[in-house]
């Protein structure tokens, strides 16, 4: 099953290595790990989307919990939450794609924040199945380059993540 | 206002002066480049000791048993680079028996670090899987507060080593000394008291169990709830055994007492741990050498009430029904409380249903499954521990190596008390067994400390003989010369169609002419009838190192034995062959 892990830790050097060598350590899966600083500068905020057992995801979240900066830790996945990916993905668009890739992007409410004289670079964001169908939709080959920040995630309404 | 006087200290001088306001009475370690200013500071001055040890690997082991054997915080210190890749066997080992213990590392000067610089390495990198937390301090004004932190870190929760890595210009830095009373980390609040709804459900279970059985490891000896523990398995009249971590917290020689549990426990101890219908679990983490295969082990239903001050240590291997996170003390206290109550209203476990329980377990001890051939012409190494067990009338601190006689000083030597029985459960670290001596002994003057260890094991860390010389501890070792690696030879024989593949100890020296060269005496001994009175004239000389080479049974094996992978009650037992 995919977990989303949202995690508050002191921000610190050397944090994000104990987060990663955890992982690692322990033969847990990253599927993404996104991390930046919250509106509290001492403090960052990381999610992690991970998959597992129950049993595993359990260990994790203990695990975590265990480090010492580590102020929080939250399953995210556990209950409403919203979650968003940020994608750039630069195509093919000389004269013959100009036209239906500018139509693509626009399906898929995606913007195009950069153009040259054979190429587009589209922004978009959603969850990571809506970057998955984007990718798909494209024929292939016409991709040159994509750069995903990985899934963010926080919890609906009331539910809140704070030190 | 402001009553104290501010002083201006150098970063070594700070490390000192925190050193000695925590109490510090050794410091174990090694000089190097790195910590030149902080040795500079030890030699001006004489409230704490320094130990200098002939390799970093025995500073770490030495503060490790140093807190193992007296609950204070062992402390070492090392230089940079070498210094401190040398410590991590040391602090990893510390690691996996969440033994208390701070570790001051050098490092290079802030500016040269990530410059490959002479005798620099990653100290934090390469100690972060094996530390409880570690430091690099980067200002002095952070140097006091990180060590502060350090102790608190190491010494609640879940106890382990804690590093604090600090670069030579640090050393040499000044600012105003303040070493804080205390500390308060957001980040870090490790739970207390269990949760009192759970430690009913649990009094509960204990009162309506028919076959229970209590199971305790190292946690009940680190948290110091022996006494408790005690207490509780008396007032309900269960049956108990403890891990190899946790031999001590119950008296050895107690009728309730099972022996120790796994690999190579007691077959009654095995057998009740499996059959029972209630377990409690105290301090332990259900680990592969304790419960084997948990698909095994989950065939036989049962209730297990699991207390543990490390949630993740809860529901790892074997699913829990009535989890309890808190100190032990605390929680046994609390239970006993409940327990003393319901007794009072005349609820307690059915008397009728305990007697059959016990009825069994007396029938698997029956099988006396640690019988070993007692009319051997050549010395078996069981022998050896029967005797010294019986010549330290179970009043010694033994530590020990790795492998068989680790074992056997496990089945033969029966520990009354905790911090008594000294060894390295979690990594099996070969070495261990000297340098814990060392510390054990300056832990505890006047105590007896006995090393056992093996001819492979003692070549590891032999170096420290002459560390035992220099400050005159009396330890005796107790050489178990079988000359193989016997637990590898053991699972060459039984696993490996007796291919003993390299672990035959060829070459090996005189021991007595070694531990002579070394300035200490030694004995060979030989024959059955010399083992007692080899170990009494080695114990009467109360001011000296003797090194006890026994020439044991090279056949002799451990049993019983659970092969790895099976589960607790598949034991090869000495009759089986």
């Amino acid at each position: 099953m995919r977990h989303i892990i949202s995690i508050l830790v002191e921000n610190e050097a050397g944090a994000l290595s104990r987060i990663a060598g955890l992982f690692s350590a322990r033969g847990y899966n990253i599927e993404s790990l996104t991390v930046a600083p919250t509106e509290d500068a001492s403090l960052s905020r990381m999610t992690i989307v991970t998959s597992g057992s129950d049993d595993v995801i359990e260990q994790i979240t203990k695990q975590l919990n265990k480090l010492i900066e580590v102020v929080k830790v939250v399953d995210l996945s556990e209950a409403e939450h919203i979650e968003r990916e940020l994608m750039l993905i630069k195509v093919r668009a000389g004269p013959r794609e100009r036209e239906e890739m500018k139509r693509m992007a626009d399906i898929f409410r995606g913007r195009i924040i950069d153009v040259s004289d054979n190429s587009y670079t589209i922004e978009l964001t959603g969850d990571g199945a809506k970057l998955d169908a984007f990718i798909r939709a494209l024929e292939p080959g016409v991709i040159m380059e994509t750069v995903r920040t990985g899934t963010s995630g926080i919890g609906r309404g009331n539910r809140i993540l704070r030190a | 206002m402001d009553r104290v006087k501010t002083e201006v200290l150098t970063g070594a001088e700070i490390v000192v002066r925190c050193l000695q306001e925590e109490g510090v009475e050794y410091v174990f370690g090694y000089p190097g480049g790195a910590v030149l200013w902080i040795y500079d500071e030890l030699f001006k001055q004489d409230r704490i000791r320094h130990v200098l040890v002939r390799h970093e690997q025995a500073a770490a082991h030495a503060a490790d048993a140093y807190s193992r054997s007296s609950n204070k915080v062992g402390v070492c210190l090392v230089t940079s680079g070498p210094g401190v890749t040398n410590a991590v066997t040391g602090i990893a080992t510390a690691y996996m028996d969440s033994i208390p213990m701070i570790v001051l590392t050098g490092q290079v000067p802030t500016h040269a670090i990530g410059q490959d610089a002479f005798q620099e390495c990653d100290t934090v990198g390469i100690t972060r899987p094996c530390v409880k937390h570690n430091f690099l301090v980067k200002d002095v004004r952070d140097l006091a507060a990180t060590i502060k932190k350090a102790f608190h870190i190491a010494t609640t929760g879940r106890p382990g080593p804690v590093l604090v890595d600090i670069p030579k210009d640090i050393t040499t830095q000044r600012c105003e000394f303040h070493y804080p009373e205390s500390i308060s980390m957001r980040s870090y609040n490790p739970v207390k008291r269990g949760h009192p709804g759970q430690i009913r459900k649990a009094v509960q279970l204990l009162l309506e169990a028919r076959r229970p059985m209590v199971y305790t490891g190292g946690g009940v000896i680190l948290s110091n709830a022996s006494g408790q523990l005690r207490e509780l398995v008396k007032t309900l009249g269960f049956p108990c055994t403890n891990t190899l971590m946790g031999l001590g917290a119950y008296p050895g020689t107690d009728r309730q007492f099972l022996g120790m549990l796994g690999m190579h426990g007691t077959y009654e101890a095995n057998m009740a741990m499996q059959h029972c219908d209630v377990l409690l679990a105290i301090g332990a983490r259900f680990d592969d050498r304790v419960i084997g295969n948990p698909a095994h082990f989950a065939q036989n239903p049962r209730k297990i009430i699991h207390i543990d001050i490390d949630p993740s240590s809860i529901s790892k291997r074997v699913k829990v029904d009535v989890p309890i996170v808190g100190n032990i003390p605390d929680v046994l206290d609390e239970m006993l409380k409940l327990l003393a109550a319901a007794l009072c209203e005349g609820r307690r476990p059915d008397p009728a249903a305990l007697a059959d329980w016990w009825r069994q377990i007396d029938e698997w001890r029956a099988k006396d499954c640690l019988k070993y051939d007692r009319s051997a012409a050549i010395i078996k190494p069981q022998f050896v521990l029967e005797k010294l067990y019986e010549v330290t009338q179970g009043e010694a601190i033994v530590t020990s190596d790795v492998g068989q006689h680790q074992m056997w000083a496990a089945q033969f030597y029966k520990f009354d008390r905790p911090r008594r029985w000294i060894n390295s459960g979690g990594l099996g670290t070969m070495g261990f067994g000297l340098p814990a001596a060392m510390g054990a002994q300056l832990a505890n003057p006047g105590a007896t400390v006995v090393c056992v260890t093996g001819e492979s094991s003692i070549q590891m860390c032999l170096q420290e003989l002459s560390t035992c010389k220099q400050y005159r501890l009396p330890i005796k070792i107790v050489n178990l010369n079988n000359k193989y690696m016997g637990m590898v030879r053991q699972w060459q024989q039984f696993f490996h169609g007796n291919r003993y593949s390299e672990s035959y100890m060829d070459a090996l020296p005189d021991f007595v002419k070694l531990a002579e060269g070394y300035g200490h005496s030694g004995m060979k001994i030989e024959r059955p009838q010399d083992v007692e009175p080899a170990l009494r004239e080695a114990l009467a000389r109360k001011n000296d190192l003797v090194f006890l080479d026994f020439i044991t049974d090279p056949a002799e094996n451990v049993y019983p034995m659970v092969p790895g992978g099976k589960g607790i009650t598949e034991m090869i037992l000495a009759e089986d062959l």
